[in-house]
């Protein structure tokens, strides 16, 4: 009998994985999407933001791609995609791919291997064409050039082995560009080999893309097209989604209090809440008064609530970590008993406010005299909401907090030029990759070092990780260099945010990564049972 | 009166021109241009990348060179190109002007047509409860951000017929085609509906104590002959001072309304090419703005002579 029962919850529990696995997509249909703001350009090497992938990436392929229905981006989830095959040299210099024949860009030219040194030779700033702005120039810094040994075959010749490179190029934020379109064409009319071909971008209005019939993977796209409509007023766009105007939120775009609003009025939609590998930190100007001292930035990092934060913000929903995205989504993060080694991660907070008052007495401060600073962040919530939860906690060590709210237009370079005491900054990462973290804002010199935190031994460590190719070997150095970043009170992190995407029933194969928010768009397995 | 014309149109000239040197050169106070949003939000910059997009975008010649070609270009119908999206300004900014233009046309169309009658409904009744009902409704029209009505009427149609009237550019029913104007219409238009019938009240309740209007009941003038054809017509001349003036106000309010509504009109887009920097674009737009202004006070004055034989413009 009990056996009996089992059976039948077993086979219960396996319905809806069978209905889902026999389930054959249907071909047809426009995925209607609202879009948060208006992209600067369709140009995804031109740009810095997930704004431009979201609606690009579906017009082109990169050589490798993170697997589209795999929600962790890993070296493990990298597949094919206008590369056949690909295979590392045995000093692991050489990262060679042969590509697949008779693909064709949507004007009907052949992709061809010119088109991939053409892309990465611009990448690396050595072509004729250059891109009004290239924000990930530095990804190639290790690669000393790119061969191609006739239509169908490329390599990528480096100075010194990096496994990262594999990751970078499986990016969303890596595709192939043809050789024969101009950066300024690519800027107002893409032209790719992907699933869906570019029709219009009317700015602040509207992006359509329709199906690509030429595609090379057969059978794909099942979608007819993909139209965005872009609604700045996040009110609005969610009104529409709930209304049934739109098949499916803006990716990642759904905070969590409106999350409840979408399942209150639209209790049908399927709604998931996955980190973003976005850290919210604490920016502190080093080389000037008063944190030049560091204890009293050893107090601020020890002065942190990170449970209250996320309690307030994300009401439970977000994950507490070092400079690498936490487990379970992240694949890099320190073990749980090493993050609670670090001073300020421990769980008696108390404690350590203590020992940072403790701190700041030390460096002349106390009850009776108490340290004015201004907390500058940018004029958006995201950044607001959380400077004023830290100006609220450092009361509690002697630091009067005062918020200094900047215009975008004027955040990034007020903290390059380093006009600013402590920040609460934003840092987005493309890859779950140590290498596009460390380097960027924590290299000596790194534009995006805006704490101008600067440590020669820790440099070694970011080389020797970035170059070891044992998986295992080159974890255990990550965590030693998180650790140490943390304990330094380089860039201190108070969390790791989770946002929610929500769609209608009848849209199927989304899968939104956990790791990422920049490189799950291509769409081309998304259908609607409709 | 001709000469009069010619000198009000030449001082509009002058206005227009002083218009397009403030907003030229507080556009280049305001900290941040369109290549340092470009290049600091993308993080790594080589200056020389940023040297070079500013000298392609004109940004690095002097500021009074900038105005100058601006200027010339201008009175050749070159209105220069979009920083963003690359394409010729007049091409972004056209299509979006019939959207606008029609939304602020149906938006004052209802603030006149709502607001005109009531007001003389209230001041007729002054005292009575239906006075006081419609002056509860103009307070609640004059305190009710336009933002906020809209998306309350937005909530309101989600949850009452399950859809939204948000633009949408190819309606498939004509309800759907009033609706997407007609509704931010009267979210935009209460406001100046609400002002408009406060200042037809007062004025009217002006006008409805004058001797005239005694004498022309005492000759016996029918009640609606009085008020609409005796007293309204004086009356008038403050609520059309009004309207011109809210004519003119409105676009700060059509641009929450085209936010939240989502129409993409031309007071929408000024925000964006102001959040983007988008010089040609902002500096072009803002004139066309001033151009209505200056062209929507001069008709008010011109209708003033047209409705009120005493008024008479002199050499």
């Amino acid at each position: 009998m009990r056996s009996a029962r089992t059976l039948a919850a077993a086979v219960l529990l396996l319905l809806p994985a069978c209905d889902i696995a026999s389930a054959e997509p249907k071909q047809g249909g426009i995925l209607r999407m609202y879009h948060r703001d208006s992209p600067g350009s369709a140009s995804i090497h031109e740009g810095a933001t997930y704004s431009v992938n979201v609606p690009f990436m579906p017009v082109f392929n990169n050589l490798v791609i993170f697997k589209q229905d795999v929600a962790q981006n890993s070296v493990d989830s990298i597949v094919p995609d206008l590369a056949e095959s690909w295979a590392w040299s045995p000093d692991n210099k050489k990262l060679t791919f042969k590509l697949k024949q008779g693909v064709k860009w949507h004007d009907g030219k052949p992709f061809t291997s010119a088109d991939v040194k053409c892309t990465f030779d611009m990448l690396m700033g050595k072509s004729q064409q250059k891109f009004r702005q290239n924000p990930r120039k530095s990804w190639y810094d290790q690669v000393s050039d790119v061969t191609v040994n006739g239509d169908y075959e490329a390599s990528f010749n480096l100075k010194r082995p990096q496994p990262a490179l594999l990751s970078l190029l499986a990016s969303g934020y890596t595709p192939v560009y043809p050789c024969h379109v101009s950066p300024g064409e690519m800027r107002t009319h893409p032209i790719g080999t992907g699933p869906f071909k570019f029709v219009e971008f009317k700015a602040n209005e509207s992006i359509k893309l329709t199906k690509n019939p030429d595609y090379f993977k057969k059978g794909l796209p099942h979608l007819d097209g993909i139209e965005f409509t872009i609604i700045t007023n996040r009110s609005t766009a969610i009104l529409g989604f709930v209304s049934g105007k739109f098949d499916m939120t803006f990716p990642t775009e759904v905070s969590i209090p409106l999350l409840k609003e979408v399942k209150a009025q639209a209790p049908n939609a399927i709604c998931v809440v996955e980190p973003i590998n976005v850290s919210t930190n604490i920016i502190v100007n080093s080389s000037s008064p008063p944190f030049d001292n560091a204890d009293i930035r050893r107090a601020l990092a020890l002065a942190l609530d990170r449970k209250a934060f996320i309690q307030i913000m994300f009401e439970g929903q977000a994950d507490i970590g070092g400079t690498m995205l936490p487990a379970p989504g992240g694949l890099w993060a320190m073990p749980k008993e090493m993050l609670e080694s670090i001073p300020g991660y421990g769980p008696n907070v108390n404690a350590s406010r203590e020992e940072a008052r403790k701190l700041m007495q030390k460096a002349g401060y106390g009850p009776d005299k108490r340290l004015a600073v201004k907390v500058s962040t940018r004029n958006i919530p995201i950044y607001r909401d959380p400077a004023v939860i830290l100006i609220d906690q450092l009361k509690s060590i002697y630091i009067d907090g005062e918020l200094d709210v900047v215009d975008t237009a004027q955040w990034f370079p007020k903290v390059a030029r380093k006009d600013y005491s402590l920040g609460l900054n934003l840092t987005g990462n493309a890859v779950d990759d140590p290498d596009q973290s460390f380097y960027e804002n924590y290299s000596c010199g790194s534009e995006r070092n805006y704490t101008n935190y600067c440590n020669k031994e820790i440099e070694k460590l970011f080389d020797q990780q970035s170059a070891e190719t044992d998986k295992e070997k080159r974890k255990k150095l990550v965590w030693e260099i998180d650790k140490k970043l943390q304990e330094d009170v380089a860039r201190p992190i108070i969390f790791h945010g989770r946002t929610g995407t929500c769609w209608q029933p009848y849209v199927k194969g989304v899968t939104v990564m956990v790791n990422s928010s920049y490189n799950g768009y291509r769409y081309e397995d998304v259908w609607m049972d409709k | 009166m001709f000469a009069y014309i010619v000198r009000r149109l030449a001082l509009m000239l002058v206005t227009l021109i002083g218009i397009s040197i403030i907003i030229f050169v507080l556009l280049r106070v305001v900290p941040g241009n369109i290549v340092d949003i470009l290049f600091d939000a993308a993080g790594f910059v080589d200056p020389s990348d940023k040297a070079n997009l500013e000298k392609e975008l004109g940004l690095n010649l002097p500021i009074y060179q900038q105005y100058l070609n601006w200027i010339g270009g201008l009175l050749h119908g070159d209105l220069g190109y979009s920083y963003v999206s690359e394409k010729p300004a007049l091409q972004e900014i056209l299509p979006r002007i019939p959207i606008t233009a029609r939304l602020a046309g149906l938006a004052l169309l209802f603030s006149a047509s709502i607001g005109i009658p009531l007001g003389v409904l209230s001041a007729v009744h002054q005292g009575s409860r239906l006075d006081y009902a419609l002056r509860v409704v103009s307070l609640s029209g004059l305190s009710l951000p336009s933002f906020w009505l809209g998306l309350l009427i937005l909530m309101a149609s989600v949850s009452l017929f399950g859809s939204m009237p948000i633009y949408n550019p190819n309606p498939k029913t004509w309800t759907e085609a009033i609706a997407i104007y007609a509704v931010p219409a009267m979210a935009v238009g209460f406001r100046s509906a609400a002002l408009t019938m406060r200042i037809t009240r007062s004025s009217m309740l002006e006008i409805l104590r004058q001797d005239y209007i005694r004498t022309a009941r005492a000759k016996g003038a029918s009640e609606s002959s009085v008020n609409y054809h005796h007293a309204l017509k004086n009356a008038i001349l403050p609520v059309i001072t009004v309207i011109g003036i809210e004519a003119a106000f409105l676009i700060g309010g059509l641009i929450v309304t085209e936010t939240v509504f989502n129409i993409p009109g031309v007071a929408r887009f000024l925000v964006e090419a102001l959040r983007w920097r988008d010089y040609p674009i902002v500096q072009n737009l803002v004139m066309l703005i001033a151009v209505v202004v200056v062209v929507a006070n001069f008709t008010v004055d011109m209708l003033y002579a047209a409705i009120d034989p005493r008024i008479r413009y002199t050499d």
